[in-house]
């Protein structure tokens, strides 16, 4: 049973849509806490370095000390801004970032939305990102700003392409854009996983294996570029551009690009945990199940999605601090020459295996 | 269309031995020194602060007249012949009260050639590091074992015993004036 219509069935349908509306900010704070820590152990491993030490137990009190400095600090408007604007954008941004949890099932018991074109949803409100980033980028009135937010627009504009068709492909094997659904059919075992070709059997399947890999690495690179992660950061490439369309921002509102950013990159690792590695689905089956307690099962999947979730974070992490970031030419090159003919490839291969 | 194929190869590659390489250097110890709870073994014969043991100077400014920078102060005032004060540890007779030994920190240039002639090696170089401050004026660090009264003291009494002196042999002979006998550097 789903949350929202638990709290429906108490409180009346509104008051259970505000509740479970505000259920993933729950979420989503501590997240980002947690990730900008864990961005800042990861990245010092990697690079032979210690990271913040000294603030608690191996520094585990960082996040929360730099977000009291932010409240703190003077929040600078620069006179030649356009106000309006420049104060909205932080806000649109972190807006357009969560509105993509409300489509994104945590677990057979929490989804914001169960609406049937739930992908396409997501994909829509994403676009609203790019909209506050251009907004940031335009009323700061400062050169950096500017070219960092348009380098972002044509950056997620073309990225985007193959990213549709990544899910139209899925589309033409499942047939839903429901999230919901979609994490439903691939239930009960890991070669139900997208990744397997889902719940196809027989010989589609094994021809579908290959193609649901290439698939995957495509969507997992395109919604890398649309989050603006190295290798895909020329948007706030911080040797050319300070810090891109956000280098104006100071205090909150900076913290505000920044919790969305990570919320971001959550948002679009649940996505793509949830198109083809199975959503909220364990691998291994269910100890509620084997126990027979049936709530445990649904906080069983909360863990697996998050644990998915933060797995491919923890990817996106690892590929910053291993590749240095392309060049605007090379970045369109990867799109455009390559990401969008291979993804046309591969959904016109599993039309037509699906019409066979 | 061979080309095409063999880029997207190479990119696919290289990108996993670059992660892979990235994973090992998760995992090997970290190079970072926590530096003020663990500190690196200082060399032997580091030169930091100066340190002078006053209790075996005997004022005779050589350390002062080595200095590049002149960054030592030195003023000596001579004892009175009834006054013991005591020796050194390497068996010299001290002879002068040092008034005033004061190093300026802030201008040592750490070369050590201070050290070098002090016959009775009590100016050394430690291996203390640490000694910043707010305030210029407190880099001046003033070794002398007198205490300002008693540097006063010290030399109103030669004064007194130089006029004597000066009395003394005046009155035989037209009374010739001298100026207190101190060591300005």
């Amino acid at each position: 049973m789903i949350i929202f219509e638990y709290l429906a069935d108490l409180f009346g349908a509104i008051p259970a849509a505000f509740i479970s509306g505000i259920l993933p900010i729950a979420f989503v704070v501590p997240y980002a806490l947690f990730a900008v820590y864990w961005e800042r152990k990861v990245s010092a491993h990697m690079q032979d370095r210690l990271g913040p030490m000294r603030t608690g137990w191996h520094g585990y009190l960082q996040t929360i000390a730099d977000i009291l400095k932010l409240i703190q600090k003077e929040d600078i408007v620069a006179t030649a801004v356009d106000k309006p604007l420049f104060n909205l954008a932080p806000i649109l941004v972190f807006a357009g970032s969560y509105a993509a949890f409300a489509a994104i099932p945590f677990s057979s018991a929490y989804i914001g939305a169960n609406v049937d074109l739930g992908m396409l949803y997501i994909i829509a409100v994403s676009g609203l990102v790019v909209a506050g980033i251009l907004m940031a980028g335009w009323a700061s009135n400062n050169k950096y700003s500017l070219i960092g937010a348009v380098r972002s627009a044509a950056q997620i504009v073309s990225y985007e392409i193959p990213t549709v068709i990544v899910i139209l492909t899925l589309f033409s094997i499942v047939g839903t854009l429901n999230l919901y659904e979609l994490s439903e059919i691939q239930s009960s075992n890991i070669f139900n996983w997208m990744i397997f070709g889902g719940n196809v059997i027989g010989w589609k399947k094994i021809v579908l294996i290959p193609l649901m890999f290439a698939a995957f690495i495509i969507i997992y690179l395109t919604t890398l570029a649309e989050v603006n992660r190295t290798p895909f950061d020329i948007p706030e490439a911080e040797s050319e551009l300070v810090a891109g369309y956000h280098t104006e921002y100071s205090g909150m509102k900076f913290a505000m690009f920044f919790l969305a950013e990570y919320a971001n990159m959550f948002a679009v690792s649940a996505i793509v945990a949830t198109l083809f590695l199975g959503g909220y689905h364990s691998p291994f089956g269910y100890l509620g199940n084997l126990l027979g307690i049936s709530w445990l099962v649904p906080v069983e999947q909360f863990f697996w999605f998050t644990f998915k979730g933060l797995g491919f974070v923890t990817v996106q992490m690892w590929l910053r601090w291993t590749l240095p970031r392309l060049r605007v030419d090379q970045l369109m090159t990867v799109c455009w020459k390559y990401l969008i003919p291979l993804s046309f490839v591969i959904f016109l291969l599993v039309s037509l295996l699906m019409v066979l | 269309m061979k080309q095409y194929i063999s880029n997207i190869y190479s990119a696919l590659i290289t990108v996993f031995i670059g992660m892979k390489i990235t994973f090992k250097h998760l995992f090997t110890p970290a190079v970072t020194i926590q530096y003020p709870d663990v500190r690196v073994a200082l060399p032997g014969r580091v030169r930091n602060r100066l340190y002078v043991n006053m209790d075996d100077c005997i004022g005779c400014d050589q350390c002062a007249r080595a200095c590049p920078v002149s960054c030592i102060a030195i003023e000596t005032v001579k004892s009175l012949p009834g006054e013991d004060l005591g020796k050194t540890s390497n068996g010299k007779k001290k002879a002068l009260w040092v008034t005033k030994f004061d190093i300026d920190i802030a201008k040592c240039c750490y070369c050590q050639l201070c050290v070098f002639p002090c016959p009775t090696e009590c100016i050394y170089m430690t291996d203390v590091y640490e000694f910043s401050e707010f305030e210029r004026e407190k880099l001046v660090y003033s070794f002398t074992t007198l205490s300002k009264n008693e540097a006063i003291e010290k030399k109103q009494n030669f004064e007194k015993f130089e006029a004597e002196k000066a009395a003394q042999k005046a009155a035989p002979k037209p009374p010739a004036p001298e100026t207190p006998s101190t060591n300005p550097q």
